[in-house]
């Protein structure tokens, strides 16, 4: 008998005869209203992640002055960023895409990456990646020391359920909530370890 | 199991032991105060807790109960995403398919996410006889790593260490390992976690084989989940051309949707965050990675099998039992014996390996029994219950089965009870005060003989209350004899 069908005869038989069990889901349902870009700001600043938020008219001009502070002269841009918003970044920076795929060694050359997201969480102030438009496959939101992130007001949805919702789990997901962290040593809280030390998040309102 | 921990002394002299290290009695009492309280105000802030944790408790006991369903169709969705799943009955099969697979790469390194499982298998050592170097990528395993210690916490697995001894590590392992720590290296945390940054850096970036474990195995879509903090899990994740994932049978989830539940539960109960830092998701193999799915079984299907005993399986590692255990509180990890510590480790250990040894046999001992883990427990584990249950199938020392037979025996019949009590009662003179000898010098170590009184209560009672003695007494006694017994 392969170990397959032993390890699953094993389970049937020690579960036989047990109850079904009814699963009731008792707590909040997914709610239909919008999530708030206050409450989704300031739970991503409690992270100590910047955060600007600005009218759609202005993201351009917020990503620019946002880069600009940073020092970001090479730039990772996935494809299908949204067009407009690098419309402000001045010519010295020089974008890198990922056609043909950036390399490791390549991508921990670059100065940051600027993304879009599928779905922001307000409650626990989290961005979540699904490799579609404007977000790149997960390595160039993971190796630059640097994360500028867009999320559009009607991206934020109240809290955890919505976000499952609305996601597809067939695509490859990175769920994100300030920047990379440990608290290994004596449970102090150290921003950047290994992923992207510094997020920085715009919100187009 | 781990080969490591065979032979280890029993839980209590392994206690003794940890006890009179008060560094480390400092370090895990900051530690775990500090995590209970930021659990504490993040789970209030949830009004629906209570009916989240009741979900979480029923989702996973449907796994249970339809595991074999559940498992079939998880690797049928893995499979149809171009995934490869493999089933190890054992900790010794689960380490000859992730070394088989390693060695079919033709690689000799690779790079590890923080995982349970593969700790339970001793994975590490099992590829490193066949030539295989295992990095762990982990600040907190990769202190244990160079300190070649072992991990005293789930979730931060150094607790026990502090600033400058981790500096100590560093200066001293780190060149062993690949970049050395620099000379100068100071030791606050931030210093300390940049060395590591650095040390790693290289590593994940060149490394071609990934080997991590699973936080959740989604049924219906054959997606797995890793929560993390610092990223060296979506490096390994991510990065290398090969991915192998060992992950316990009892981490299904049924569907996609459950995650709204565990994704709540979860990371408030672990890290006491809203949500953790970073959280991976994937299906099959993804982003042209050739995937490997390792289920393991290990024992899991005999914890199985205990009616009481198998809701331990419905546990999701947050840890937060142990933060709350007066008992871990003071004797840290290593003390039991195991890869899972603390009140989860004394119930899931002995069921998963058996009582055979000392140690594992004592395991159930180490508690109070207060009950504080399962009040935190998010699949409302019923801790205590299962102690007290594993308990009674504990292998019992003669002496002990005699002394509970015989009170059983004397307990039984209120005419026993009162003659052994007047006979207690005359011999009173020649109970020791202090310390009993023979097999009863066990329990008077840690406790103070009890004074036997000259007359029992019963006798009292009947002496001074003569013929009204149906006073204020309950109705559904029946006669003196059997209330005087409840009594005493
Ligand atoms: S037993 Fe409960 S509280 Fe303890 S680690 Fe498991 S899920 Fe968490």
């Amino acid at each position: 008998m392969s170990s397959r069908e032993a390890i699953l005869a094993r389970i049937r038989s020690a579960v036989a005869g047990a109850p079904a069990v009814e699963v009731s889901r008792g707590y909040r349902p997914v709610r239909s209203e919008p999530g708030s870009a206050d409450l989704f700001a300031e739970r991503v600043r409690d992270y100590r992640a910047v955060v600007r938020a600005v009218p759609e008219s202005e993201v351009a001009a917020a990503v620019a002055a946002a880069l600009a502070e940073r020092g970001v002269r090479r730039l990772v841009v996935p494809e299908e960023l949204p067009g407009g918003w690098l419309d402000a970044v001045p010519a010295e920076v020089e974008p890198l895409r990922d056609e043909p795929p950036l390399t490791a060694a390549e991508l921990d050359r670059a100065d940051g990456v600027v993304t879009g997201c599928a779905v922001a969480i307000a409650e626990t102030g989290t961005i979540v990646l699904d490799a579609g438009p404007g977000q790149g496959r997960r390595a160039l939101t993971l190796v630059p020391d640097y994360h500028l992130c867009v999320v559009r007001a009607d991206q934020i949805v109240p809290g955890v359920p919505e976000a499952v919702a609305r996601l597809d789990p067939a695509r490859p997901m990175t769920w994100i909530s300030g920047p990379s962290a440990t608290s290994d040593i004596e449970l102090n809280r150290v921003e950047g370890v290994h992923g992207p030390r510094t997020l920085e998040v715009v919100i187009a309102l | 199991m781990n080969t490591a921990f065979l032979g280890m002394p029993s839980f209590p002299r392994n206690a003794e032991k940890a006890l009179r290290d008060s560094q480390l009695r400092f370090n895990l009492r900051k530690a775990t105060h500090t995590i209970r309280a930021r659990r504490g105000a993040v789970v209030a802030e949830l009004a629906d807790w209570p009916e989240l944790r009741a979900a979480g408790r029923a989702i996973k006991d449907d796994v249970l109960c339809n595991l074999d369903r559940y498992l079939l169709q998880a690797e049928e969705a893995v499979t149809r995403a171009g995934g490869k799943v493999h089933w190890a009955s054992d900790a010794a099969e689960a380490d000859r398919i992730v070394t088989d697979l390693v060695k079919a790469t033709g690689e000799t390194r690779v790079m590890k996410v923080k995982s349970m499982a593969t700790q339970e298998i001793g994975l590490n050592e099992a590829l490193e006889r066949e030539g295989v170097t295992a990095y762990e990528t982990d600040l907190a395993e990769l202190i244990v790593q160079l300190g070649d210690d072992w991990p005293s916490h789930i979730l931060v697995p150094a607790i026990h260490r502090n600033r400058s001894e981790i500096r100590e590590i560093f200066l001293e392992h780190m060149a062993q390992w690949g970049r050395p720590a620099p000379d100068d290296l100071a030791d606050d945390p931030r210093t300390l976690a940049e060395a590591a940054r650095l040390h790693l850096r290289e590593r994940f970036l060149s490394t071609n084989v990934g080997i991590s474990g699973a936080n959740f195995l989604i049924a219906e879509t054959g997606t797995l989940v890793v929560l993390e903090s610092e990223g060296n899990g979506r490096m390994c994740l991510t990065l290398p051309r090969t991915l192998i994932s060992v992950v316990g049978i009892e981490k299904i989830l049924p569907t996609w949707r459950d995650l709204e539940v565990f994704l709540q539960l979860l990371p408030r109960s672990s890290t006491g965050e809203r949500m953790n830092p970073y959280t991976s998701m994937w299906t099959g193999a993804t982003e042209g990675q050739e995937f490997h799915l390792v289920l393991l079984d290990n024992g899991r299907t005999t914890v199985l099998a205990d009616e009481i005993g198998r809701q331990a399986l419905r546990c999701i590692r947050c840890s937060a039992c142990l933060n709350v255990c007066p008992v871990y509180e003071r004797v840290g990890g290593h003390a039991y014996g195991s890869v899972y510590p603390g009140p989860i480790g004394a119930i899931l250990t002995p069921q998963l390996r058996g009582m055979a040894s000392e140690l594992d046999a004592s395991l159930p001992y180490a508690s109070s029994l207060c009950g504080a883990c399962y009040d935190v427990c998010p699949v409302a584990i019923d801790i205590p219950e299962v102690l007290v249950h594993m308990r009674s199938k504990a292998p019992h020392a003669p002496a002990e089965r005699f002394g509970l037979g015989a009170a059983g025996w004397v307990l039984d019949r209120p005419v026993r009870l009162r003659g052994a009590q007047r006979v207690a009662g005359r011999l009173r003179g020649l109970v020791p005060k202090s310390h009993l000898p023979g097999p009863g010098a066990a329990w008077t170590a840690t406790r103070d003989v009890p004074d036997v009184p000259a007359e029992s209560f019963r006798d009292w009672w009947r002496r001074t209350q003569k013929g009204d003695e149906r006073v204020g007494r309950p109705d559904h006694s029946e006669s003196s004899e059997e209330v005087g017994g409840e009594l005493a």
